[in-house]
């Protein structure tokens, strides 16, 4: 039929009527991710980022005052996963055993006993009691950053406080992302009356002073981290919320909604494999940046003593000893480069994050001009 | 009076124009022809050295100097007081924050020192001679206050305000109604033929409608993806064309190759007494309480029978297009009814015997860019429908359905798992054609499905528009704007206007004696030959 002839497909391979071979060609997903990590400096902040974060997550393996193995007596000890009383290794009490006691270390070295420890040999509560310099002492062979007013070792604080932050981070931002999603597109796809009611609730709820509220919770309860979780939670989908119901309210009356309506489906199936899938670029844009605001309000909280209960390892609770220890540089300099850098590698990423989604600059790189 | 000489205008490694070579005489109308990428806005563009990020070479004279030599102060001098620029759509074309008044002024206070007096003085002069009511008021109007038409002829004043010597007009006409497009055209005929007698303005209209052309230009230029392949005095180029490429833009005509319907052929579609009201905000405290409606459609009555097609024309506004997301179940009917095969589409709750009835109807939709989900493989934007009608079928059963679908509206079969960025906008436009027949419909409703293509492009659809209809004996409800399209695809004709129909009648007798007055002036608006 002459109306079969077309303009060949833009790129590819020259169009024969064959049917089997299937040309698959780069996903919308695959391409932000081509485009993502051709930005350098966002894609190896990336891999830094989770290098560290993927280290943090073994803390136990790094800093911990159990060693990894034990060789006493002709028998082999696992403390790090199990807990022995000090008479085991022969001490004088049935207490559990501290493997920095001199005592301890002098028994578990005598003769053919050996003990492998983890590279530090702290973990982020443990008190030394046996140190040499009065706390908080400056970094040393033992403790390579220093220690605490209470003679806590910084390098594990740290490791675990990142460990801690970032975890937070990422389940405040999970649970503000789907509570956001979820509240937007059911204003946005529905509109009219619900959009309306929606949006008032919503002026309401955002204009409660959530600090307040905050202070006053934890005033009431104990703060631990999962009020805090679902106290931020309340109020952190908020902003992300009106994004996707304005991506929401564009895309639900673009034709291939309106064709996928057509068709037959259900709401729930348009809104799912239509309306979403071509709404989420704000919210992964967001991502990093709400992470890096998620860190940001765990640590303040911290610092300013709203936050977790001593001794939980969080990097603001280190900030106010680094205040409360001005002399003691170690605390707050490593602590700030610490929040700094993280702080940081969220930012590229989520810069190159924003440039790979960006529809103008990669149309632009891809056809090179015109219109 | 303009000599472009060997011009190439390269975005990085692809040419945009390639060694064009281009005369207009003073006084002269000439009109650069081409599809969509042919590169001709952008070599009109290049006549202001407007192109950013773009390797030109070659020379552009105007007036005896090389505007690709200037420096950007000379530059600024010369655009807007030698050479003139109308946009094709006005509404973004003009600042939405100053009155028009002040957009004419700016230009004449800048290239010819007026101040302010004066040039509110000429502003209402030009506005006047635009043909503009009132000026005196309309000049204190912001561009929001002005109709389509009166923007237009708004630009048009601006683009006269300096006396150019050269003026370009990029589609001026194109984002108008059919009726409005005639005015503007004889508005620039008239503008022009003054203009030239007095000090030899010539017009470089850069277009892809031909009637247009063959009205308006004294010599046409046919681009062709960058590169000039023919230039000809208009009345030549038309009877005469010499390159296979102006052949075949000339030949692109829709034709008409339709089946008369059966006698005894069933209604699939029936309304009667339809009427559509869309809630109009008010104002305030007030809309929690009170609504406020406009009746988009009043008393809408007709019928579609098995393998005909009904065509719907109305300009802008008319509620062409409310009727059909009326029909598709898309928008609330306030009277009326719909029947579908006999069944009403009100009377129709459970999701089950929805999905029945929409297995009946399908419909394109006139942006093809618009109407794929651009995170679907073609594979699930055919399949989609499928699954959901069809779910006897396993997923090599639906796979080959899909190939075959794609195969009948002229596709590879092997483009399954690629985007719709990768396609064109006819082949696009194939693909929702595909997911629309996916169902086995017996209606389509067709959306303007031509309108946002080129008209080669435009033809081909077309043609496998009247093939599928022929081989499966469906119904179209064709909404166009075009009446060329009309006349060649549509066995009846509804003409609409401010949501009501005024006239409907077989298409040969409304084409050749419309009762009405409104579509005796849109027939003629639309310059059929």
């Amino acid at each position: 039929m002459s109306d079969s002839i077309d303009i060949p497909v833009k790129s590819g391979a020259p169009m024969a009527a064959v049917t089997h071979p299937v040309e698959s060609s780069i996903s919308p997903g695959r391409r932000i991710w081509l485009r993502f990590k051709s930005n350098r400096l966002g894609y190896w902040s990336f891999i830094i980022f989770m290098v560290i974060f993927i280290f943090s997550l073994g803390a136990e393996l790094i800093a911990n005052d159990r060693p990894l193995v034990v060789r006493y007596d002709g028998h082999w000890y696992f403390p790090i996963v199990k807990t022995y009383a000090e008479t085991t290794f022969g001490g004088d009490f049935p207490t559990n055993a501290n493997y920095l006691d001199p005592y301890i270390v002098k028994n578990l070295t005598a003769g053919d006993n050996f003990a492998i420890y983890t590279p530090n040999h702290y973990h982020y509560d443990t008190l030394n009691y046996f140190a040499p310099v009065p706390n908080p002492a400056p970094p040393s062979a033992a403790n390579w950053l220093g220690t605490d007013q209470f003679g806590r070792d910084i390098f594990s604080r740290l490791l675990y406080g990142f460990r801690v932050s970032v975890l937070f981070g990422i389940a405040l931002t999970l649970s503000g992302t789907v509570l956001g999603i979820l509240a937007g597109a059911l204003q946005g796809y529905f509109g009219g009356r619900t959009d309306l009611i929606g949006q008032r609730l919503i002026e309401i709820w955002s204009s409660l002073p959530d600090l307040y509220l905050l202070i006053i919770f934890a005033s009431i309860f104990e703060p631990t981290l999962f009020l805090l979780f679902i106290l931020l939670s309340l109020f952190g989908w908020i902003g992300l919320s009106d994004y996707v119901r304005g991506e929401f309210l564009r895309n639900r009356s673009l034709d291939y909604v309106r064709a996928a309506r057509t068709m037959g489906l259900s709401h729930w199936q348009v809104i799912w494999r239509h309306v979403l899938p071509n709404s989420l670029t704000p919210v992964i844009t967001f991502l990093p940046f709400r992470m890096s605001a998620a860190i940001l309000a765990l640590t303040s909280l911290d610092f300013l003593g709203l936050g977790v209960p001593p001794p939980t390892p969080s990097l603001g609770e280190l900030l106010a000893e680094g205040k409360n220890n001005l002399d003691a540089w170690w605390i707050s300099v490593t602590t700030f480069t610490v929040l700094v850098v993280t702080l940081l590698l969220l930012t590229f990423m989520g810069d190159a994050l924003r440039n790979a989604l960006d529809k103008k600059l990669s149309d632009a790189s891809l056809s090179g001009g015109g219109k | 009076m303009l000599s472009i000489e060997n011009l190439s205008i390269r975005f990085g490694d692809t040419f945009a124009v390639k060694d064009l070579s281009l005369q207009v005489s003073a006084g002269e109308r000439v009109a650069l022809v081409g599809e969509s990428g042919s590169g001709k806005s952008v070599t009109a563009l290049s006549i202001l050295k407007l192109v950013g990020s773009a390797q030109t070479s070659g020379r552009i004279m105007l007036a005896g100097s090389d505007i690709l030599k200037k420096s950007e102060p000379e530059l600024r001098r010369l655009r807007g007081r030698d050479v003139a620029m109308i946009f094709q759509e006005p509404m973004t074309a003009l600042n939405p924050l100053f009155t028009i008044g002040q957009q004419i002024g700016e230009s004449l206070r800048l290239h010819e020192g007026l101040d302010r007096r004066d040039a509110h003085a000429r502003g209402i002069q030009l506005l006047a001679r635009t043909g503009i009511p009132e000026p005196e008021r309309r000049i204190n109007s912001f561009p929001h206050q002005l109709s389509g038409g009166q923007r237009q002829r708004a630009m048009i004043a601006m683009a006269l305000a300096c006396r150019p010597k050269l003026l370009l007009a990029d589609e001026p006409t194109t984002a108008l109604d059919v009726t409005v497009r005639k005015q503007i055209i004889e508005l620039l005929l008239e503008l022009q033929e003054e203009e030239a007698a007095a000090r030899g303005m010539a017009i470089l209209l850069i277009t892809h409608d031909l009637n247009l052309v063959r009205r308006f230009a004294q010599r046409v230029a046919v681009m062709e993806k960058g590169v000039l392949v023919e230039s000809a005095p208009t009345e030549q180029l038309f009877t005469a064309p010499q390159h296979p490429y102006t052949k075949r833009l000339l030949d692109s005509e829709p034709q008409r190759d339709i089946e008369p319907v059966p006698r005894n052929a069933k209604p699939v579609l029936e309304v009667s007494g339809l009427a559509v009201d869309y809630h109009k905000p008010a104002v305030g405290w007030r809309q929690m309480f009170k609504k406020n409606s406009f009746r988009a459609l009043h008393d809408i009555n007709f019928e579609l029978r098995r393998g005909e097609t009904l065509g719907v024309v109305g300009e802008s506004g008319s509620g062409k297009s409310t009727l059909a997301s009326a029909v598709l179940g898309l928008q609330y009917a306030s009277e009326g009814e719909i029947h579908i095969d006999g069944r009403a589409l009100a009377g129709l709750h459970t999701s089950k015997q929805k999905r029945a009835l929409y297995a009946q109807m399908q419909v394109v939709f006139q942006d093809p860019y618009g109407s794929l989900s651009p995170r679907m493989t073609i594979e699930q934007v055919i399949g989609e429908g499928l699954a959901m009608h069809r779910p006897d079928m396993d997923a090599t059963a639906r796979r080959a359905r899909i190939v075959e679908l794609l195969q009948e509206v002229g596709l590879p079969g092997n483009v399954l798992q690629r985007y719709p960025h990768e396609f064109s906008g006819g082949q696009r436009q194939r693909i929702a054609i595909a997911r629309a027949l996916a169902v086995e419909p017996e209606m389509l409703v067709l959306d303007e499905p031509t309108s946002a293509l080129d008209v080669s492009i435009q033809q081909q659809v077309l043609r496998l528009l009247t093939r599928l209809q022929k081989k499966y004996n469906l119904s179209y409800l064709f909404i166009t704007h075009d009446l060329a399209v009309m006349r060649a695809m549509a066995h009846r004709v509804m003409v609409m206007k401010d949501g009501r129909v005024i006239e409907s009648g077989a298409t040969e007798d409304i084409m050749s004696a419309p009762s009405h007055p409104y579509t005796r002036a849109l027939l003629e608006a639309s310059m059929l030959s």
